[in-house]
């Protein structure tokens, strides 16, 4: 399929130049596809219930977004204008047809947990945003610095707001209880603590979003709209 | 050459060569995936009938498990035992497409701490897809050990809540039978008493509906049998041990 690369033959660009690490920096904090660009909400409420489908989405993204971005951007120069949009739901919805297959075959526990988010990943419009706003006009190397970047800033809060969802509504992570146990009143039990049950709840998912906006509004000066 | 990339002629090929390349490629990796996806799901599946007896075991070490606590597979039409078919191979989908007299139903017999019980798939609508289950009965055929439900995109946290334990734990002790009439187990709205009811899903209504109905319908099926061939032994058998005991 990508016999006709059209890479352009300017390599006097190093690898980790001072603008190629900022592709993968920005969507980390200052451009940050959740809690700047407020894109990809719906999975993030769905999936952060429990940290380890969190970290298998955001994974499936990470795959989805860097093949993807270089898939595209090898295109770029051969898609026709007209039917761009449609080209870039068939790459993406192949991609996530292969993640999700292998998850069936691999890892079908988690599979069935994150059910038809899987196949929601073609509808997260990060990967849609991202192939039209960046590998359409960039060179492979650069989308997929891009892709990665934008998955890593989106897995990161997915992986924090999983995080506070599992550690105080279900007092585990990955699973492992780690505030004692609820049913024999140890550990912090034992000293009346209480599992939140609302933090299992979707509206949960989007308050902690709302305080993790919050403190990088604080810390961050540029976010900061007059 | 240059050529004219949003030109009608290219557009059109660009097309179907791209189609075609990923339809080759997810075909490809969906045939080579086949084996595996299918064994995962017959795990799942054994799992789920050795659950509904109260046997928790891990999908990995459910073929095992299975082994050695499933007595027999038989598959029943009407009110007769068919031989030379895999219960486990019946697809309960296709099934209840047909006409009641034509539909043929798996039926697993368990032997799990020295008791033997009946496991019956269940397959029925809930509101978005399918829902299915196993249902287990104690040796009288009448009380319920245990049942297991499994939905395919009920919505989480509302109808989804079938396959959680709330729901499910309510199903031990409950009987289907009132003497020897068929009444099923109804699911109720809020007020469930007695051990011929449950309580539904608030919010859920439609699937805990749909729950309802594939009880009614899947359980029905295996009256005939049950009536003919075990119950009838077990009378007999009883009556026999009591009239003996009583000499």
């Amino acid at each position: 399929m990508s016999d006709t690369q059209t890479l352009e033959k300017k390599k006097s660009e190093p690898l980790f130049s001072k603008k190629n690490k900022k592709l993968i920096s920005n969507p980390l904090n200052d451009d940050n596809p959740i809690t700047v660009q407020v894109l990809g909400i719906c999975s993030a409420l769905a999936i952060t219930v429990k940290l380890e489908p969190a970290i298998v989405m955001s994974m499936s993204v990470l795959f989805v977004m860097g093949a993807g971005n270089v898939v595209i951007s090898l295109m770029r120069n051969l898609i026709p204008s007209r039917i761009r949009i449609i080209v870039q739901l068939v790459v993406v919805a192949s991609l996530v047809i292969l993640v999700d297959q292998f998850l069936k075959a691999f890892l079908y526990d988690v599979s069935k947990q994150l059910s038809v988010f899987v196949g929601l990943i073609i509808t997260n419009c990060i990967i849609m945003g991202r192939f039209e706003a960046f590998a359409l006009a960039n060179t492979p190397w650069k989308s997929f610095l891009d892709g990665v970047g934008n998955a890593f800033g989106y897995a990161w809060i997915l992986i924090a707001v999983a995080f506070f969802r599992e550690l105080l509504g279900s007092g585990t992570l990955f699973g492992i209880p780690v505030l004692g146990d609820p049913a024999a009143k140890t550990g912090l039990y034992a000293l009346g603590y209480e599992n939140n049950g609302m933090m299992l709840l979707p509206p949960m998912a989007l308050i902690t979003v709302g305080v993790i906006i919050w403190i990088q509004r604080a810390k961050n000066t540029k976010l900061i709209e007059d | 050459m240059k050529m004219d990339v949003n030109s009608n002629g290219y557009t059109f090929g660009f097309a179907a060569v791209l189609v075609i390349v990923v339809a080759a490629l997810l075909s490809f990796t969906a045939t080579s995936l086949k084996d595996r996806q299918e064994e995962n799901v017959a795990q799942e599946k054994k799992q789920n009938i050795l659950a509904s007896i109260g046997l928790e075991v891990e999908r990995a070490d459910a073929a095992q498990a299975y082994e050695e606590n499933i007595a027999q597979e038989i598959v029943i039409q009407g009110n007769q035992k068919i031989d030379g078919l895999s219960a486990f191979g019946v697809d309960m989908a296709e099934e209840l497409k047909k006409a009641p007299s034509e539909r043929m139903y798996p039926l697993f017999i368990a032997n799990y701490n020295n008791t033997n019980s009946y496991i019956i798939p269940l397959r029925g609508k809930g509101l978005w897809g399918p829902i299915w289950g196993y249902i287990a009965l104690k040796d009288d055929l009448n009380t319920v050990i245990g049942a297991t439900f499994g939905h395919k995109s009920e919505t989480p946290g509302l109808g989804a809540e079938i396959s959680t334990p709330i729901f499910q734990d309510q199903f031990p002790g409950m009987e289907i039978m009132e003497g020897t009439q068929f009444v099923s187990i109804e699911v109720r709205k809020g007020d469930a008493s007695g051990t011929h009811q449950v309580d539904g899903i608030s919010g859920g209504t439609i699937t805990s509906v749909g729950v309802d109905a594939m009880l009614k319908d899947c359980l029905q099926g295996y009256q005939s049998f049950f009536d003919n061939e075990i119950r009838a032994t077990q009378v007999a058998y009883s009556s026999f041990k009591a009239s003996a005991t009583s000499h």
